[in-house]
């Protein structure tokens, strides 16, 4: 049965405020970095999954968007990547 | 969980490896040129030869390595800890389990200790302090006590420096992260600022624990045929030798040490607290110990020890995180949330069973023999094979130590001549905005410290925290104090000061002290003017014990505490933080700083001159560290600590407070800021004999060692003043409670402050370094 | 006369000062239900308490909402039940879809602990019966993750529809909204009004010893509303 590697992105949706991407951003600037902005800190999950392409991201949709991720406050970025050999 | 598979059986005995007696065992021999690699000396490393009766493996040579280390073996301070008073009629466990009992009365008894996480927390504050959080927690609920309140004694170097806020953020991150989580409430402690504490600060965490008489536990591995149940998170290389890292003198290396530090995980701990109490309340459980500093080495080595049996350990079944673990690595990893537990006889599926249902690994890893030896095998191969004895009995040394003449110097300085300030309530709003007396609100209130519904006394309001015992009148008080400036100056007059300091901040909420845990932190014992200070206040903290009839019932000691600096290597402040725990037999009467009634007369109790000697006031407006600490006369001590005790006890008194750093101008400042009424007092002339101006500098911001202040109604004033006149303690009324300014006269200086600039002074400091 | 039901999750932390404030603010027998149960024993009501359940892994409240037993629960407020949610308890109610919105890290990025005030805004539910409208509350907080977030259209309806019940008060104390709560919103009901979710701690303002009593009508209106006669 394929193995595919799932990477899972995180990250508040555009209408939340994000207080450590302002904090992390306010640094950077304290730091004389000038030209950073729109700083935004989500958080990344990892995850193995077996089964036949279709059925695996289908199944990855459900665990991110339900279970990863609270759509109320957060969006998520899904990549699948076969493992090969597996 | 409910899919869970079904227990599996317990190891019958014939199912564990053996081998006979006097096998050698397998694996890499060092000699005696690899000593110093496993922390040993050329002459320990003989001992561990001679015990052996041959060159031992590197395991072997790296467990006694850290079980003979300071942190372990106290091989540098066991005979100075000798002379501690451990004994009195409250003592339910002294000194040598995971922490002391004291009696509460009712059948309760508070499990206590103070433990340091200073060299973690300097190259990972936040996993650092965190996991000096739990390292203490698991010490308490080892006793069979619930853990139930959290107080850190905490050191920085420069508030001014980058290094410092870093420092401090991390810390305090890490120890609310942890207590938050674990649901313990940090109630109070201390935080002191000193520029020898910049490249090493001290993280001293102590926690209380409440049990009753009846279930107090012993780290014991129990009877011979017992199984040692390895039970909580897996062995990683987390803190690789910790035990000998925290004893080494830290430089440079420890930024390529990080990978070393633990992580801590509170949500684990919180099921194996729940789970352990769970076990011991219903009578499952034999011995229990946490595997703390040198993680199975020193967990399993001390339960074989106290119970003079030996241990055959497989290490084949200890769970691990990462592959390609040697012996060595796995016997001293330090990864955390780990504990060691025996079953009661024939209650072995119960005990598992249990653990089990609290969602814990639970593996069988070894079985207690009679042998008298700590063997590993790895599978059927024999590894290791030591004496218990000897690998527990670190050898000790008494060195010689003499004081440095750079101290002796600064405390025999005159302090005649120093002008007095030009502006006594600018004076006082710089000490209250100085960092070490300003207000941690900005800090406590980044601590939980209300969870479990006990406190009576929230942090900031009180010399003490007061946590009420559910279903008894009584209630507990605790304190953690040192003044290190005073220790650095005199050691043994100045350690003696932290125990009289903390005794009369127990006093000042209406406890009567009844026991001290101590952790004392200092430089590299092997210097000599360190030693000195080691046992100069060792001796101190004897002395004062003795007179406050508060016996140590255990402690921590951490040493090389130490920086880099341009003349070479310099020892940070010594300091021996004083834990001290206390208990009000009414928690209706109690006492808090804040002055709670317009009109209210103000007292100072007490006997003894104040005097600029060491004094924050010295320090901050001068920028002088010397002079002699306040005078100390330890009967006057006690006299006042149980008076004033008393009055709160009597309900005589609901409003006291310590004078204590910055004198008695900071402590009425103190009280008006947290009551938000304003004082007006004048000190008597007579209060250290006036003389000439510095006297009256000496009134207002002098600091002294058996002094307190007290605000009570008018109607109260004649029964308060007979009652410490009872006790043999002088009484003078210095002004009344009301309106929104500070003012104080002593002599020909006085100021006059408004409340509300007090008030932002004293809040602004922290405040703003957190941000 | 029914009892009410703690919830436990491994990481609650608030469960026996839930429990502690309900017995003696109520008289009521207090039963806690491990949250790999499926039933609730025949309570009258249910509490979810505070505490870090599974640690707030992932989010807070979102391990705890996926258990067994919140399928339980989910089912009792959907027969009317009461359901009283405090701090990590309202966000694992939000993570369950129990209660519209989420809770967020707070503004100032640092757990906070301090007494603030709120505001009672309704009196018409009955997880509220007792209180008046406009009744000013002294209530502890103490977490990491209070920050009440929900999309525009959510909150108007939450408003529209009476359903914000506990407002932060800004005005009466410059730090008196401490997590930077959408609409200064610290609570809210939801179902059929028989759900209430709160980030401030009525449990830990039950006895005047411990400071202030101002929670205990929202522990009495509760255990009423659970058929027991407090």
């Amino acid at each position: 049965m394929p193995e595919f590697r799932a990477v899972v992105h995180v990250m508040l949706r555009r209408s939340i405020l994000d207080p450590q991407g302002r904090a992390v951003e306010g640094t950077l600037h304290r730091l004389g970095h000038a030209g950073v902005g729109d700083v935004r800190v989500g958080k990344r999950i990892e995850l193995t999954l077996k089964g036949e392409r279709d059925a695996v991201l289908a199944q990855l949709r459900q665990v991110a968007e339900r279970v990863l991720s609270n759509p109320v406050m957060e969006d998520v970025e899904l990549e699948l990547h076969e493992i090969d050999g597996a | 969980m409910s899919d869970r598979p079904a227990l599996p059986p317990l190891v019958p005995d014939g199912a564990w490896p053996d081998a006979p007696v006097g096998a050698v065992p397998v694996g890499v021999v060092v000699d005696r040129t690899k000593s110093a690699t496993f922390g040993l000396t050329p002459e320990e490393f003989d001992q561990v030869v001679g015990h052996l009766g041959r060159l031992p493996a590197a395991v072997e040579a790296a467990m006694f390595g850290a079980l003979w280390s300071e942190h372990c073996g106290y091989k540098n301070s066991r005979p100075l800890l000798r002379r501690l008073p451990t004994e009195g009629p409250q003592v339910l466990q002294g000194p040598g389990e995971n922490a002391g009992v004291v009696d509460v009365g009712d059948g309760w008894g508070v499990a206590f200790k103070m433990e340091s996480h200073n060299h973690p927390s300097a190259v990972e504050p936040v996993q650092g302090a965190a996991t000096g959080v739990g390292g203490i927690l698991r010490d308490i609920f080892a006793m069979g006590a619930r853990p139930f309140a959290v107080l850190d004694a905490l050191r920085f170097g420069d508030l001014a420096t980058a290094r410092t806020r870093y420092l401090l953020h991390g810390v305090v991150e890490g120890i609310a992260g942890y207590g938050n989580a674990i649901g313990v409430p940090t109630v109070g402690g201390e935080i002191a600022f000193h520029p020898s504490y910049q490249e090493n600060p001290l993280v001293n965490v102590m926690a209380l624990g409440l049990l009753r008489h009846e279930e107090l536990q012993s780290g014991t591995v129990g009877a011979v045929g017992h199984v040692l149940l390895y039970v909580g998170a897996k062995t990683g290389r987390d803190g690789l030798g910790g035990a000998v890292f925290a004893s080494a003198d830290l430089s440079a290396a420890s930024d390529a040490d990080r990978p070393a530090v633990q992580v801590g995980d509170p949500f684990l701990e919180k099921l194996l607290l729940e789970a352990c109490l769970e076990a011991i309340q219903a009578g499952l459980v034999a011995g229990i110990q946490d595997m703390g500093a040198a993680g199975l080495t020193s967990s399993v080595g001390e339960m074989a020890h106290r119970a003079r049996l030996g241990v055959d350990l497989d290490l084949a079944r200890v769970p691990r995180r990462e592959p390609g673990m040697t012996p060595l690595e796995v016997m001293l990893s330090e990864s955390q949330e780990r504990m060691v537990l025996t079953a009661v006889p024939g209650r072995e599926d119960d005990l598992i069973g249990l653990l089990r249902r609290w969602e814990l690994d639970v593996v069988p890893i070894g079985v207690v023999r009679d042998h008298g030896r700590f063997r590993l095998f790895e599978g059927d191969e024999l590894v290791a094979d030591m004496p218990v004895g000897p690998l527990n009995d670190a050898p000790t040394y008494v060195r010689d130590g003499r004081e440095d003449p750079a101290a002796s110097a600064a405390r025999e300085r005159a302090l005649d001549g120093l002008p007095p300030p030009a502006d006594a309530g600018a004076a006082l709003l710089d000490l209250l905005a100085d960092p070490t007396i300003a207000s941690k609100r900005a800090v406590y209130q980044r601590y939980d410290h209300q969870v479990m519904t006990n406190t009576v006394v929230l942090p900031g309001a009180a010399d003490a925290a007061v946590l009420r015992l559910k279903g008894s009148d009584r209630a507990v008080a605790a304190t953690v104090d040192c003044n290190a400036r005073y220790v650095g100056l005199a050691p043994r007059h100045g350690a003696a000061l932290a125990v009289v300091e903390a005794a009369r901040n127990l006093a000042a909420v209406g406890a009567t002290p009844l026991g001290v845990t101590d952790n004392l932190n200092f430089g590299n014992p092997t210097v000599p003017e360190v030693y000195f200070q080691m046992a100069e206040a060792v001796e101190g903290i004897r002395e004062a014990c003795l007179a406050l009839r508060t016996p140590v019932t255990g402690g921590n000691v951490s040493l090389y505490n130490q920086y880099r600096a341009i003349e070479g290597v310099r020892a940070v402040l010594p300091t021996p933080t004083i834990g001290m725990v206390g208990v009000l037999p009414d928690v209706r009467r109690r006492a808090t700083m804040a002055l709670a009634r317009d009109g209210d007369a103000l007292v100072l109790l007490g006997e003894g001159a104040p005097s600029l000697g060491a004094s924050s006031y010295l320090a901050r407006v001068h920028g002088l560290e010397a002079g002699a600490p306040p005078t100390l006369d330890l009967a006057a001590a006690e006299r006042l600590v149980t008076t004033l005790a008393g009055l709160v006890q009597a309900g005589l008194v609901d409003t006291a407070h310590d004078v204590g750093d910055g004198g008695i101008a900071v402590a009425l400042a103190e009280m008006a800021i947290a009551g938000g009424r304003g004082v007006d007092a004048e000190l008597p002339a007579n209060l250290a004999g006036h003389d000439d101006a510095a006297r009256d500098v000496a009134d207002l911001f002098g600091e002294a060692a058996h002094l307190a202040l007290v605000a009570v109604p008018e109607a109260q004033l004649a029964a308060v003043t007979e009652a410490a006149e009872a006790g043999g303690v002088p009484c003078h009324r210095v002004g009344r409670a009301g309106g929104d300014r500070i003012a104080l006269r002593a002599g020909a200086l006085g100021l006059d402050v408004a409340l509300a600039d007090a008030r932002d002074a004293f809040e602004r400091t922290i405040a703003e370094a957190l941000a | 006369m029914p009892h009410l039901a703690v919830l436990r999750f491994p990481g609650s932390n608030c469960d026996d000062d839930a429990r502690h404030a309900l017995e003696r603010v109520t008289g009521a027998d207090v039963r806690f239900v491990w949250h790999a149960d499926s039933d609730l024993g025949g309570a009258g009501g249910v509490l979810v308490p505070g505490g870090f359940s599974y640690g707030d892994y992932l989010r807070s409240g979102a391990l705890a909402a996926q258990s067994p037993v919140m399928h339980a629960v989910r089912a009792f407020a959907e027969r009317g039940g009461p359901v009283l949610g405090i701090c990590n308890g309202f966000q694992v109610l939000t993570e369950a879809g129990m209660l519209p919105g989420a809770l967020a890290r707070n503004e100032g990025l640092a757990f906070v602990c301090r007494t603030v005030t709120v505001e009672v805004q309704r009196d018409d539910h009955p997880l509220l019966a007792g209180l008046r409208r406009g009744q000013r509350l002294r209530l502890p907080v103490a977490h990491h993750d209070g920050r009440y977030v929900a999309d525009d259209a959510t909150l108007d309806a939450l408003e529209a529809e009476g359903r914000v019940v506990l407002r932060y008060l800004p005005a009466a104390d410059p730090d008196g909204n401490p997590n930077g709560a959408m609409r200064d919103i610290a609570g809210i009901v939801g179902g059929r009004g028989n759900v209430l979710g709160m980030m401030p701690h009525p449990e830990r303002a039950a006895e005047a010893l411990l400071g202030g009593e101002d929670g205990v009508p929202l522990l009495r209106a509760f255990a009423r509303a659970a058929g027991v006669s407090a």
